[in-house]
Formats: structure tokens, C-alpha cells, sequence
């Protein structure tokens, strides 16, 4: 395990490099307020990655999350609305359990006719979204729709401070939801049965099957677990911008990948952490949130994106090369 | 009690038409080294499969421990035993040594935990047993081959294996490594595990087995202890033919140019300023283990690797190859060791396979001369007799000799006068490959060309070659020529690498 450690540490060493460029850019970047606000925009895409990570250690890639996200929040709280229900314990886990039977669909088709997990997801993103748009329309629920107790359940936060402009900026306490869930992955991973199979799965799927490890539930459980984690964390992003847009998360998987990837997991499959994958979307947020402080252009932040995510799959297959040859 | 641990009677194993296993019976028993020899083709592996329950037989018995199983699948091979350690190991490369030594155990144990604290444990105490010295928390990719058999060695044992089967063990070994690899067997020979080596390596099957089984075109054709068997014998039991004891010897004027002339050739990291010369007519041999660069150089040849050479002439011209273009346009031709993956295309006829690098010359105007490419293709169709309904048949419907064959006849259709041949009988039938070694001396003999041959089967560089180069760590070590040339002479040569 040793070189997955040096693995986080360069990847650490990386963000701690790009913080002190981005200070000496910007030393607002050092302040709470902004640093409070970085947490809050790690929360949503971190869940999401952890869901990626694990597709992405099995050998897999999933472009169909945001979709099931977008899909989970805007099912519930549509049905919320219609019911008049107004809670939270019940609803997120309605949207956790769309997200599984969304997941379960991939890893169905996946397993079942062995296909290529990109197009798979591309096609089940595609009919999601369609579906969702078409059946449930199109209209967003606002805040004055939304129901109060997923408004105030998103509204806690462990403490706040008075930024220098007055206005009072606080730390979400949903970072800690991102936390907890980080751990038990991470717990998952390293520390079960079925988190080893996972990586033994993304080296090699046929020694793993020779190993006696069962690849249908191995698939199964990944894919289900991240449209779990996507489910969930799409709720938890409405809740935390009171808002349900049925359009939501469109070209997420891009960034999300990008985190996963430039925090060292493999696209090749079986290399990948849960630490890692953290720090990759705390790197890869905070230079989207600087290049908004620096009043980059949308448009260029695309191209940002796309150069990290180049960029790190290229250091990482050059990194696995190199060890094969 | 019966006398063999695992016993097979009378299996027959169809693949479409082919048989690929015709009524074979034969019998391991507890604790013996056992040798299973054959050509590439003759049903070993078909055999293996059989025993690890990946193959169900379409008629015969499996008796295990004298008890007829019914269906002997790959868990109930496992449950009685039976471990089978492939070429490629099948371990994880992610994963630390002592997690691929407890993964199997675990799973097995049906355990939700993985831990790692006794896993570390099993791990040093089977490794301790094997008196190796091999870190536990290493990844495994980091070990060498050595290494990782070990690892696959250490993991069978720990399933309870009762008998090992190992396929073509010391392929990628080193002399040492192969001695010590012998030397762990002869300790689980000790333990009462039986141990069936898979292998055409004669000279090591002598040294080890107790008892030797020999196969050929999915038959066995000879069986017994190993001491009523000496090394003619076995080869004419796996080949079927009295040892062709002649050497290819090439009728040059000593003063004639040499056709390919390479100075200084080096690859970083793999092939060390080797020289070598090759005229018009010679078969010259390149020997050595997998991973001794040997590939690597004959890809710098052909323009594919990132090489520098001081010197690098093509008939007494300048010629040194940047790219796979250059190379084909001064002549020289590669018939790369893995062919399927490399050079052919298996869904395309054998006419576009064959006519594929030398399109530029068969165009007229913008277009293909349809005519003329029929032409050369019917021509070399003939001449290479592929034995396929016509060239329109699909590489991927042929087999691996005849596919060979069309792979060869690509390369002449070029022209080339430097034809590099790697490993160019791997995976080919007996009487394929007499075949093509046929086509190979005529080809230098009657055409001129000067043929560089890599392969690991020595009798088929004894056979062939006129001279033979033993390359090591990217560096040619020994040279023997005609006189010097003896299957013995290179298998010792190749023992002696460290």
C-alpha cells in the first residue's frame, strides 16, 4: 500500500502548490468566508465522485449519474409537492432508492450483454433524462414551492463567522454528511471482502472469476452504490440550493471524472482511493472557484477542465506503463 | 484405494470438427512429478482445461481418487485439489502478496472482512514454508516473474492443492530461477503434492519428472517413467518424425555483401549496442528469454522502437528505419510473435490481409488495380499453399499455421530482402510448421533473402539457421556457428544467464 500513500501524497503535494499559487493571486482565497464556501461546493460533486471511484476501480465508467441525480431530486420533491408531504428522512431515502434501481438498470445491461460500460451510461443518461423531462415536464420547483424542512435541513451549519463585509457566512453541516460517507467507503474499500473484490475485478476479470470472486454482484453492487451515492447527493443539492431543476447537473460527469481521475484512480481500473479521489475534487473545485473569483469566463473554465482531466489520465496511464514495463 | 490421484479414461473433446481430444487416458498419481509433453496443437492444454473442470469432456471418465466424478466442475476441481497455475498466473498486479495469497482463501470462507493482519500471516508463514524471502506487503506487479510464480506457487498450496498443474513454467525463468524453481518442487514433492509440468522443454522434463506422458494431434502416443526415455525419443514421440538431423547450411561466396548490417543498435532500457550482419541467404537465430530484449531489437529493425544505431545499412546502403514505412520501403518484413493481435486483420479475406503493404504499388490512378492484386494474391495463395476454400476466406476461419502462412506471404509480396521472423511457429500445428520451416529455407535458399529468426523453441533455430546469437539483458552473450550448433550447446548457453 505503499505506493498509493505516495500516490495522495503527490496529489496533496499538487493542491497544496495550487493553493499557494492561487493566494498569491488572490489572497481573498485565504479568506474563511471563501474557504467556507469551498466546503460547501465540495460536498455535492465529493459524494458523487465517491460513487464514480468505485465504478472506476472495477474497470468501469459512468457518464449516467448526474442524470440519475437530476432524476432522484426531481421525482422526489415533485412527488413531495404533489402530496404535500413536507420531511426529510423519508425523501432522501426515496432518492437514494431511485438512484439503486437507476444503477441497477446499467449494471443489468452491463452484465448481461457485456457491453461497454461508456455506452451503456450514455444511453441510460440519455433516457433518464428524457423520460423525466417528458413525463414530469420541465417546470422548476423554486423556493417558495420547495418543501421547508428539506430548505431547513440544507440551511444547518456547524458555525458561522461575520465576513468583512458584514454578511454572515457559515460552514455547512452537510460537509460533515460527505465526511461520514467518505469514511464508509473508504472503510468498504479497504477493509471488506467486497471492496477487495472490486480491485481484483478492475485488474483482472478473469482471474477474479477464476479467484471465485462473484463479478455479477461485484458489478451490481458498484453500479447500484454509485446511483445511490448520485441519488442522495442530487437530493441533498436541493435541498442545500432550495431549488429542483429537472435540468440540473448537465455536463457534471466531466468534472466529476476529472476529480476521480486527477485524485489517482486508474481509468484502466483497479487503483484508486477514497482519500484520493477527496483531494482530487477539493483540487479540481478550487480551481473552478478561482477562476470565478478571478472572473475567468464559463466558457473557459470548460477548457480547464478538459486540459486537468487530459492531463491527469495521461500522468496516471504513463505512471501504469511504467510500472508494467 | 485406486493408484492415482486423478484419473482420465478414454476423453474425447470436439471443437466443431476438430478433435482435440481423441480417446486420451491417462492417470496422476499422489506425490509424483509428472510430465505432460506435446507440440503446440496436440491437445495439452485441452487436457489441462479438462482436469480444472473448464472443459466438460463430450464422452469419457474422470476418476478421481478412484471415485468416477460426474461433473467435474471448477469449484469441485478446487474442492479435490486440483490447482492449476497458468502462464500468465492469474494474479492480481494491484494487489499486495499477502492479499493475493488471501483472496482466494477468503472468498472461499465466504468472509464479508477482509483481514489484512492475518492475511499478512498466512502469507509468511506459506512463503517461510517455500524458504523464500519475498516481501508480503509488496505489490505484486513490483516482483519479477520468478517472483510472481512464487506467489501463484504459494497460493495453490494454501487452497490445499493436491496436485499442481503448471503450465510451460520456465519460459520466462532464467537458469537460477529455474533451479530454484525446481527446487521448491522437488519440497511440495515431499509434501505429498503431486506436480504435472506442462512443457515442450525436453532437457528440463528429463532432469525433473518421474514420469512423462507425451501427446500429439490430441492422442497419446507414448507414456512410462521418465528413465526408459532419452531426448530422441521423446521428440519423435511429440513430432512423429525421426529427428531431421541436418543443418541448414546457405551457399554464399564468403565476399558478398551482406544484406543487412547494423552497427551500435540500441534501445534504452532494452537492447545494449548489439552488432550484427546477415548476407543474402543465411537463416541467422536470435535466442534468449522472454525479456531479453530479443523483441525489442527485432522491432528497432523494423523501424518500430525509439532506437539509435551507428551504423545501419541495407545492402551497403544508409537506410536506418524511423518508422515502420521506412523500414517496408528498404526491404525489410517482421512477422511479429503474437501475429493475431499484431498484423492480422481476422475479419478482412487473405487476399486484402495479404495485399495490405503493398497497396501504394498496386494502385492505378486513384483506385486499386483490382486485377493485378488478384493476381499476386492467387499467385502466393498457391505458392504458400494455404489450405483455405479460396482468398476470400476470412483470415480468423484459418488456423494458426495456415493464418502464419498468410502473414509470410504478405511480407514477400513486398519484396523484402530482410524477412525478420519472430517466434514464427508459435501456436502452429506439426506438419504446419514443417511446412513453413520448408518455405523459410527456400525463401533464403532460392530467393536470396536474408532471414532473422527469434523463437524460444531451439530445435527450430538448430533446424533452420546457419548461425545462432544468444541475446541476454539486451546484449548478445555467445555466437555459435554451424559446426558449434547443437540443441545442447544453446540450451546450455541459455542455463547459464543469470
Amino acid at each position: 500500500m505503499k505506493r498509493f500513500q505516495s500516490t495522495e501524497a503527490v496529489i496533496a503535494l499538487v493542491l497544496l502548490t495550487v493553493m499557494v499559487l492561487i493566494g498569491l493571486v488572490n489572497p481573498a482565497f485565504w479568506g474563511v468566508a471563501n474557504l467556507f464556501s469551498l466546503a460547501k461546493a465540495n460536498v455535492v460533486i465529493g459524494i458523487m465522485a465517491l460513487g464514480v471511484l468505485l465504478i472506476m476501480i472495477s474497470g468501469g465508467i459512468d457518464v449516467s449519474f448526474p442524470a440519475i441525480s437530476a432524476a432522484a431530486l426531481y421525482i422526489t420533491v415533485r412527488t413531495m409537492v404533489a402530496l404535500d408531504y413536507d420531511g426529510v428522512l423519508l425523501p432522501f431515502i426515496a432518492a437514494s432508492v431511485i438512484g439503486v434501481l437507476l444503477g441497477a438498470f446499467n449494471a443489468f445491461i452491463i452484465d448481461r450483454f457485456k457491453m461497454i460500460p461508456l455506452i451503456v451510461t450514455l444511453g441510460t443518461a440519455s433516457i433518464i433524462r428524457g423520460l423525466v423531462l417528458g413525463l414530469l415536464g420541465t417546470s422548476i420547483v423554486n423556493i417558495n414551492k420547495m418543501p421547508d424542512a428539506l430548505i431547513e435541513f440544507g440551511k444547518q451549519d456547524l458555525t458561522t463567522v461575520t465576513a468583512q463585509n458584514g454578511a454572515t457566512v457559515g460552514l455547512t453541516a452537510m460537509i460533515l454528511v460527505y465526511l461520514a460517507i467518505a469514511l464508509v467507503i473508504h472503510v468498504v474499500l479497504r477493509h471488506t471482502m467486497t471492496g477487495r473484490s472490486i480491485y481484483a475485478y478492475g485488474d483482472d476479470m478473469e482471474s477474479a472469476r477464476r479467484a471465485g470472486v462473484n463479478t455479477r454482484r461485484t458489478i451490481f453492487f458498484v453500479y447500484c452504490t454509485a446511483g445511490l451515492l448520485a441519488g442522495f447527493a442530487g437530493l441533498l443539492h436541493s435541498s442545500m440550493i432550495w431549488q429542483a431543476n429537472p435540468r440540473d447537473f448537465i455536463g457534471l460527469e466531466l468534472d466529476v471524472i476529472a476529480a476521480v481521475v486527477l485524485g489517482g484512480a486508474s481509468i484502466f481500473g483497479g487503483r484508486g482511493s477514497v482519500l484520493g479521489t477527496m483531494i482530487g475534487v477539493f483540487t479540481l473545485v478550487m480551481v473552478k472557484n478561482s477562476l470565478i473569483l478571478m472572473k475567468v469566463d464559463t466558457t473557459w473554465q470548460r477548457v480547464v477542465v478538459g486540459v486537468i482531466i487530459v492531463a491527469a489520465t495521461a500522468i496516471t496511464a504513463w505512471r501504469d506503463r511504467k510500472k508494467l514495463a | 484405494m485406486s493408484e492415482y490421484l486423478i484419473e482420465l479414461k478414454n476423453i474425447s473433446k470436439r471443437f466443431g470438427g476438430v478433435h482435440a481430444l481423441d480417446g486420451v487416458s491417462m492417470g496422476i498419481r499422489p506425490g509424483e512429478i509428472h510430465c505432460l509433453a506435446g507440440e503446440n496443437g496436440s491437445g495439452k492444454s485441452t487436457v489441462i482445461k479438462v482436469m480444472s473442470g473448464i472443459y466438460t469432456p463430450d464422452a469419457g471418465e474422470i476418476l478421481i481418487d478412484g471415485k468416477p466424478v460426474d461433473r467435474l466442475d471448477p469449484i469441485a476441481a478446487v474442492h479435490n485439489g486440483v490447482q492449476v497455475i497458468y502462464q500468465d498466473f492469474s494474479l492480481f498486479g494491484n494487489l499486495t502478496v499477502a492479499e493475493n495469497l488471501a483472496l482466494n482463501t477468503y472468498l472461499l470462507e465466504g468472509r464479508g472482512r477482509m483481514d489484512w493482519h492475518r492475511a499478512r500471516k498466512m502469507a509468511r508463514e506459506v512463503l517461510t514454508r517455500l524458504d523464500v524471502a519475498i516481501d508480503v506487503d509488496a505489490e505484486v506487479e513490483t516482483l519479477p516473474t520468478s517472483g510472481k510464480q512464487i506467489v501463484a506457487i504459494a497460493r495453490a498450496i494454501l487452497a490445499e492443492a493436491r496436485l499442481i498443474v503448471m503450465d510451460e513454467p520456465t519460459t520466462a525463468l532464467t537458469g537460477h530461477e529455474v533451479d530454484a524453481l525446481f527446487t521448491i518442487v522437488r519440497d511440495l514433492q515431499a509434501r505429498g503434492i503431486a506436480i504435472l509440468f506442462v512443457s515442450h522443454k525436453m532437457r528440463e522434463m528429463l532432469e525433473i519428472s518421474e514420469r512423462l506422458t507425451v501427446f500429439r494431434n490430441g492422442r497419446k502416443v507414448a507414456e512410462g517413467a521418465m528413465s526408459s526415455f532419452d531426448e530422441p525419443a521423446i521428440t519423435h514421440a511429440m513430432t512423429g518424425l525421426e529427428i531431421d538431423e541436418e543443418t541448414y547450411t546457405p551457399d554464399i561466396p564468403s565476399e558478398s555483401q551482406p544484406a543487412l548490417e547494423v552497427q551500435g543498435l540500441s534501445v534504452p532500457g532494452h537492447v545494449d549496442n548489439v552488432s550484427l550482419s546477415v548476407r543474402p541467404g543465411e537463416i541467422v537465430g536470435i535466442s534468449g528469454l522472454i525479456g531479453s530484449g530479443r523483441t525489442e531489437f527485432a522491432q528497432a529493425l523494423f523501424g518500430m522502437e525509439n532506437a539509435t544505431a551507428e551504423a545501419f545499412r541495407i545492402a551497403g546502403v544508409d537506410a536506418f528505419p524511423h518508422s515502420v514505412q521506412d523500414a517496408i520501403a528498404h526491404g525489410i518484413a517482421y512477422v511479429p510473435e503474437d501475429r493475431l493481435s499484431e498484423g492480422l486483420f481476422l475479419t478482412q479475406s487473405i487476399e486484402r490481409n495479404m495485399v495490405v503493404s503493398i497497396l501504394e504499388r498496386l494502385r492505378r490512378g486513384l483506385f486499386l488495380d483490382r486485377d493485378a492484386m488478384r493476381r499476386k494474391t492467387e499467385e502466393m495463395f498457391a505458392s504458400m499453399q494455404i489450405a483455405a476454400p479460396s482468398p476470400e476466406t476470412a483470415v480468423g476461419n484459418l488456423s494458426g499455421g495456415n493464418a502464419q502462412r498468410v502473414m509470410l506471404g504478405r511480407w514477400l509480396l513486398t519484396g523484402a530482402k530482410v524477412l525478420i521472423l519472430n517466434g514464427p511457429t508459435v501456436g502452429v500445428d506439426v506438419g504446419s510448421k514443417a511446412k513453413i520451416h520448408h518455405i523459410i529455407r527456400d525463401l533464403a535458399r532460392k530467393e536470396g533473402v536474408a532471414v532473422l529468426m527469434i523463437s524460444d523453441d531451439v530445435p527450430e533455430l538448430t533446424g533452420n539457421c546457419n548461425r545462432i546469437h544468444v541475446m541476454h539483458e539486451g546484449r548478445f552473450v555467445a555466437e555459435f556457428s554451424s559446426t558449434a550448433m547443437t540443441e545442447d550447446a544453446i540450451n546450455d548457453s541459455l542455463k547459464a544467464l543469470k
